[in-house]
C-alpha cells in the first residue's frame, strides 16, 4: 500500500491543484509533499519483508506487464531523498511569485510523481512510463518560468534524454523478449542474462546505458546540463540537480549492472575513464566560472562522474559510498541552490566578479553556506566525507580494473580542484570588499532560515553518525553485489 | 456486409438530402446519424449480428481483423463529423453531397478492410479513390484546390495503372487462373520473375496510396491544395483503411514468402521514416508539417508490414486508431484557424486553454510520449519488429528518426505555450471544447489501457 500512496498522492494532488486558486496551490503543494514525506518515512521504518511495502496487479496482461511497484532496496534511499527535497524546495522558495501558480505547483507534483514512480518500479515497462513522466513536467516547469534562453536549453535537454530514454526502450525490448516467458517484471530480467551472451551484451549494455549517462550525466553527454540548470527556476534547478540526476546513478544500480553484469564489466574502464574525464574537465571549467548557477552546475557534473566511477568499481565500499552520497549529494546540492537562490534573489545577480562582502551583513546565510560548502568538498564531520571516502576505497581497491590506482589519483585530483573553486567562491563572494550592489544586504528570513537550519542538521548529522544509512542500504548493497558475482 | 451496404446506402441518402433539407445544421445532422447507424452495424456485425446474406462466393471474407478496423474508422469518421460537420458543409454550395461522398469513401473502405480477391481489392481502392479526386477540388473557386484534384487525379490514375498491371501479372504467373489471395503466393508460383513483377508491381502502388517515399511526393501539395477539412480525412481515416488493406493483402497473399520481398519493404521504411521527418522539420505551415508528419507516420506503420506477426497485427489496430484521433483532433483546431503558420499559434494556451491542452495531447501522442497512445502504438510496431529478431538497425534508425520528430511536433507545444503573442480569434462552441476532451481522454486512455481496443481482436462471437 506505501509505494502506491506514494505515487497516488502527488498525483491526485497535482491533478487537483490545476483547478485551485493561485494563492492555495502552495499551501496545497506543501501539504501534499509533507504527505508524502510522511508516508515515506512511515514506509521506511516498516519491517524490510512487511507485505505493505509491495504492490502488484494485473496491467498489460498480454504484453507480460504488471503494475508492480515496491519500496525496498536502493528505491528507499531515493524515495526518502525524494519526498524531503520537495518540501525543501517548496519552503525556501515560498516567497517566489509565479505566474499561474497552481500550474507550477501542480507541474511540481506531477514530476515528484515520476521520479517516486521510478524510484519503486518493479516492472521495466513500468520503469519506463515514469521515467518519461518525470520528464515531461520538469520541461513544461523549465521552458514555462525560465530564463530568457529557456526555451531553447530546455529544449535540447528534452531531446538529449528522450533520445537516451528511446534507445533504453530498444535495450529492455531486447532483453523483454529474451527473458523465459516475455515478462518485463524486475525478477525476470535479472534471470535474463544467462540467455544473452557476451558479445550481445556489450552492445546491449550501451543501448541502455545512454540513458543513464545523458541523465547523470557523464562526458561527453553533459552538454544539456549547465544551460538547463541556468535557465530554469531555481526549484527546477533543484528537482534537477537534487534528486532528477540521481535517477541515472539508480538506473545503473538497478537497471543495468545487475541485469546485463558481463556488459558492466566488460566497459568499466571505458566508463570509469569517461568518467574522470568529464571530472576534471567539469573541475577545470567551474574554476573559470563567473555565474554562480553554472559553477555550480559544473561542481555536480565532477560529483555525478564520481559515483559512476565507484558503481564501475563493482566492490562492496563503492557500492556503499554510492548509495550514500547519492543521499548526501541531493541534500548538499540543494542547500547550495538554495544559497544561489538566495544571492541571486537580494542582489539581482549571480556574477561572482560582482558581489563581495556578504559576510559581514548575512551572517546567519553565510555559516549556512560554509558549513554546506564544506560539506560539498567532502570535509570529515560532514555527510558528504563518509560517501566520498567510502567510494574512493572502493575505487583503490577495486578488482574489475587493473587502473585503480590511476582512477584513484585522478579522482583525487578532482576534489581538491573542487576545493578550490568551492573556497574561492566563498571568499569571493562572502568575504573581501563590499561594493555598491551588496552594501544594504540583509540577513535571510525565517523561512529560509529553518531550511537551511534543518539542512545543515542534517549534513552534521549524517556526518556524525552515518549509521542508520547504512543499515538502510546494506541490504540493498549485497544483493546487488550478488548479482554482479562478486559477493556469494 | 453490414457496412458496405449500409454506407452505400448512406451515401445515397445524402446525396439527395439536398432536395429535402434546406438547412446546413439539418444536414450535418442527418449526417451525424448516419454514421451513427453505420458505427451500430458495423459493432453488430462483430458481434454475430449479419442482416444482409449476400453469397460473396469468397471474394470478400469477414474477420474480425477487418471488421474491427470498419469500427474504428467510423468511429474515428463520427468525432471527425461531430467537430468539423459544420465545416464540411461549409466548403461550398452542395453540403449534402460531400457527405455523400465520404459515406462512398467509406464503403470502399469497407471493401478493402475485407477483400479476398485482387477484384475486389481494386474495386476497394477506386472506390475510395474517386470521390476523393472530387472531395479534394470541392472548393472550387480555389485555384490551389483545383491544382490539388487534378495532381491528384493524374498520379492516381498512374498508380492505379500500375496496380492493374500488378494484378494482370499475378493473374497470368498463377496457374490456377485466379484472383483469390490465397492463390497468389504458392507453390512453384512463388518467387518466379513474372510473379515477382506483379509482386513489385501492386507494392508501389500501394506504397503510392499511403504515401510512402519514394512516392509520396503528390502529398504535400494534395494535402495543402485541399480544403483542411477534406485533408484531416484524407490523412487519416482514408490512409489508415488503405493501409488495412495493404497489410491484408501482404499477410493472406504474401506471408509466405516474406524473404522475398522484405528487403523491399524495409527500404521503403527507412526511406520514409528519413523524407517525411526530415522534410518535416524544414515547413513553416502547419498544415505542411502535418502534412509531413503523416508521411513519418506511415513510416511507422510500415513496420506492421515487415514483420506481419501477431504483434503487428494487433499495433496496426492501434496504430491506426490513435493517430487518426490525434491527427483529426489537431486538423479539428487547424480548421477554426486561419493562420497556418508556427507563428499563428503563438499565445494560443493564454486565450484558448483548453485547445491548447488537448493539442499538446495530440502532439506528444504523434511524437509517441508515454502515457498517450502515441507511446503505446509505436511500442507495438517496434515490439513486432524486435520479435522477429533481424531489423534492429531499422528500428534504431526508426528511433532516430522518431526523435528528429519531437522537433516539429514541441515547435508548435511551444509557440502555444512559451511564446507571446496575440493568438488568432477562433469561433468555438462549447460543444467543440468538449469533444476535444473527450478525444484527448481516448487517446490518453489508449496509451494507459491499449488491451481495451486490441483484445476485441480476440473476443468471439458465435
Amino acid at each position: 500500500m506505501v509505494p502506491v500512496l506514494l505515487i497516488g498522492i502527488p498525483l491526485l494532488a497535482g491533478l487537483i491543484g490545476f483547478s485551485l486558486k493561485n494563492a492555495a496551490a502552495k499551501s496545497w503543494a506543501l501539504f501534499a509533499s509533507l504527505l508524502v514525506l510522511g508516508v515515506s518515512l512511515t514506509g521506511i521504518c516498516l519491517p524490510k519483508n512487511s507485505k505493505q511495502l509491495l504492490f502488484s496487479t494485473e496491467w498489460m496482461g498480454t504484453l507480460g506487464s504488471r503494475f508492480a511497484v515496491s519500496l525496498d532496496g536502493t528505491g528507499q534511499i531515493l524515495c526518502l531523498l525524494t519526498a524531503l527535497a520537495f518540501p525543501v524546495i517548496f519552503i525556501s522558495t515560498w516567497k517566489e511569485e509565479y505566474k499561474k501558480a497552481n500550474n507550477f505547483f501542480s507541474l511540481m507534483l506531477l514530476s515528484q510523481t515520476g521520479l517516486l514512480g521510478v524510484f519503486l518500479a518493479g516492472d521495466a515497462l513500468l520503469f519506463y512510463f515514469f521515467w518519461e513522466l518525470a520528464l515531461i513536467p520538469v520541461y513544461f516547469l523549465a521552458s514555462q518560468w525560465g530564463g530568457e534562453k529557456r526555451i531553447a536549453a530546455t529544449f535540447k535537454f528534452f531531446i538529449y534524454t528522450f533520445l537516451g530514454s528511446l534507445m533504453m526502450l530498444i535495450g529492455i525490448l531486447y532483453i523483454y523478449f529474451h527473458t523465459r516467458d516475455h515478462s518485463f517484471a524486475l525478477s525476470a530480467f535479472y534471470q535474463a542474462h544467462m540467455q544473452i551472451p557476451a558479445e550481445t551484451q556489450s552492445w546491449l549494455f550501451w543501448l541502455i546505458f545512454l540513458a543513464f549517462a545523458v541523465k547523470m550525466p557523464i562526458f561527453p553527454f553533459h552538454t544539456w546540463q549547465p544551460d538547463t540548470y541556468e535557465q530554469s527556476p531555481s526549484a527546477v534547478t533543484m528537482v534537477l540537480s537534487g534528486v532528477m540526476v540521481k535517477m541515472g546513478v539508480f538506473g545503473v544500480l538497478r537497471w543495468l549492472a545487475p541485469v546485463l553484469p558481463m556488459g558492466t564489466y566488460m566497459w568499466g574502464d571505458t566508463v570509469s575513464a569517461l568518467c574522470i574525464i568529464g571530472m576534471i574537465y567539469a573541475s577545470l571549467i567551474a574554476m573559470r566560472q563567473d555565474d554562480l548557477k553554472r559553477l555550480v552546475a559544473y561542481s555536480s557534473i565532477a560529483h555525478m562522474g564520481l559515483m559512476c566511477l565507484a558503481i564501475f568499481a563493482t566492490t562492496e565500499a563503492g557500492i556503499q559510498g554510492v548509495m550514500i552520497q547519492m543521499f548526501n549529494h541531493g541534500i548538499n546540492i540543494i542547500g547550495l541552490w538554495i544559497v544561489v537562490y538566495l544571492i541571486e534573489k537580494q542582489f539581482k545577480t549571480r556574477k561572482i566578479s560582482e558581489l563581495g562582502g556578504i559576510a559581514a551583513k548575512a551572517p546567519v546565510l553565510t555559516t549556512m553556506l560554509v558549513i554546506i560548502t564544506l560539506a560539498n568538498i567532502a570535509l570529515p564531520l560532514t555527510n558528504a566525507f563518509i560517501g566520498e571516502f567510502l567510494m574512493f576505497s572502493g575505487v583503490y581497491s577495486s578488482k574489475a580494473t587493473s587502473y585503480n590506482v590511476v582512477f584513484t589519483v585522478c579522482a583525487a585530483v578532482t576534489i581538491i580542484l573542487s576545493a578550490v573553486y568551492m573556497l574561492n567562491m566563498v571568499q569571493r563572494v562572502f568575504y573581501g570588499p563590499v561594493n555598491g550592489r551588496t552594501e544594504n544586504a540583509v540577513d535571510i528570513r525565517t523561512n529560509e532560515k529553518m531550511v537551511l537550519g534543518f539542512l545543515v542538521i542534517l549534513i552534521i548529522v549524517i556526518g556524525v553518525y552515518p549509521e542508520p544509512l547504512f543499515r538502510l542500504t546494506q541490504g540493498a548493497v549485497d544483493s546487488l553485489l550478488a548479482k554482479m558475482y562478486v559477493k556469494p | 456486409m453490414n457496412s458496405i451496404i449500409t454506407s452505400a446506402v448512406l451515401g445515397v441518402i445524402m446525396m439527395f438530402s439536398g432536395i429535402f433539407l434546406k438547412k446546413n445544421s439539418s444536414i450535418v445532422t442527418l449526417a451525424i446519424a448516419g454514421i451513427i447507424v453505420l458505427l451500430g452495424m458495423a459493432a453488430l456485425d462483430m458481434s454475430g449480428y449479419h442482416f444482409f446474406p449476400v453469397d460473396t462466393h469468397n471474394m470478400l471474407y469477414f474477420d474480425v481483423f477487418g471488421l474491427l478496423f470498419n469500427c474504428v474508422a467510423f468511429a474515428c469518421t463520427l468525432a471527425y463529423f461531430l467537430l468539423n460537420g459544420r465545416d464540411i458543409a461549409a466548403i461550398g454550395n452542395n453540403p449534402g453531397e460531400y457527405f455523400a461522398l465520404i459515406f462512398f469513401v467509406l464503403c470502399g473502405l469497407s471493401i478493402a478492410s475485407s477483400f479476398n480477391s485482387l477484384l475486389m481489392l481494386f474495386i476497394g481502392i477506386e472506390i475510395i479513390s474517386i470521390p476523393l479526386y472530387i472531395l479534394t477540388g470541392s472548393d472550387k473557386r480555389n485555384l490551389k484546390s483545383n491544382e490539388a484534384s487534378l495532381k491528384y487525379f493524374l498520379m492516381g490514375a498512374f498508380s492505379t495503372g500500375l496496380m492493374l498491371l500488378g494484378i494482370a501479372f499475378l493473374y497470368g504467373a498463377g496457374d490456377k487462373g485466379s484472383f483469390f489471395l490465397d492463390d497468389l503466393g504458392i507453390g512453384r508460383v512463388a518467387g518466379t520473375p513474372m510473379m515477382m513483377t506483379g509482386l513489385i508491381l501492386l507494392m508501389c502502388s500501394m506504397a503510392f496510396k499511403v504515401s510512402a517515399a519514394p512516392f509520396h511526393f503528390w502529398t504535400p501539395d494534395v494535402y495543402d491544395g485541399a480544403p483542411t477539412v477534406v485533408t484531416s480525412f484524407m490523412a487519416t481515416i482514408v490512409k489508415a483503411g488503405v493501409f488495412i488493406a495493404f497489410v491484408r493483402l501482404f499477410i493472406d497473399a504474401f506471408g509466405d514468402m516474406k524473404a522475398a520481398w522484405q528487403i523491399f519493404i524495409a527500404i521503403i521504411t527507412a526511406t520514409t521514416l528519413f523524407i517525411g521527418n526530415i522534410t518535416a522539420v524544414f515547413q513553416q505551415s502547419v498544415k505542411r508539417m502535418l502534412a509531413y508528419s503523416s508521411i513519418a507516420q506511415v513510416g511507422f506503420m510500415l513496420f506492421a508490414l515487415l514483420t506481419l506477426n501477431t504483434l503487428a497485427k494487433e499495433g496496426i489496430i492501434l496504430y491506426t486508431a490513435v493517430y487518426s484521433l490525434s491527427t483529426i483532433g489537431l486538423f479539428a483546431i487547424l480548421v477554426k484557424m486561419k493562420d497556418f503558420s508556427f507563428d499563428g499559434f503563438n499565445g494560443l494556451a493564454r486565450q484558448y486553454p483548453i485547445v491548447a491542452f488537448t493539442a499538446t495531447i495530440f502532439l506528444l501522442s504523434l511524437a509517441g510520449i508515454p502515457l498517450t497512445g502515441g507511446f503505446m502504438a509505436k511500442y507495438y510496431m517496434i515490439a513486432a519488429v524486435m520479435n522477429t529478431g533481424s531489423f534492429l538497425w531499422l528500428v534504431i534508425f526508426a528511433l532516430l528518426c522518431a526523435t528528429v520528430s519531437v522537433y516539429y511536433y514541441f515547435r508548435v507545444i511551444q509557440a502555444m505555450y512559451f511564446k507571446d503573442g496575440v493568438a488568432q480569434q477562433l469561433n468555438l462552441t462549447p460543444g467543440f471544447n468538449g469533444m476535444l476532451i473527450l478525444l484527448a481522454a481516448i487517446v490518453i486512455i489508449l496509451g494507459i489501457f491499449p488491451e481495451w481496443l486490441i483484445g476485441r481482436l480476440y473476443i468471439i462471437y458465435l
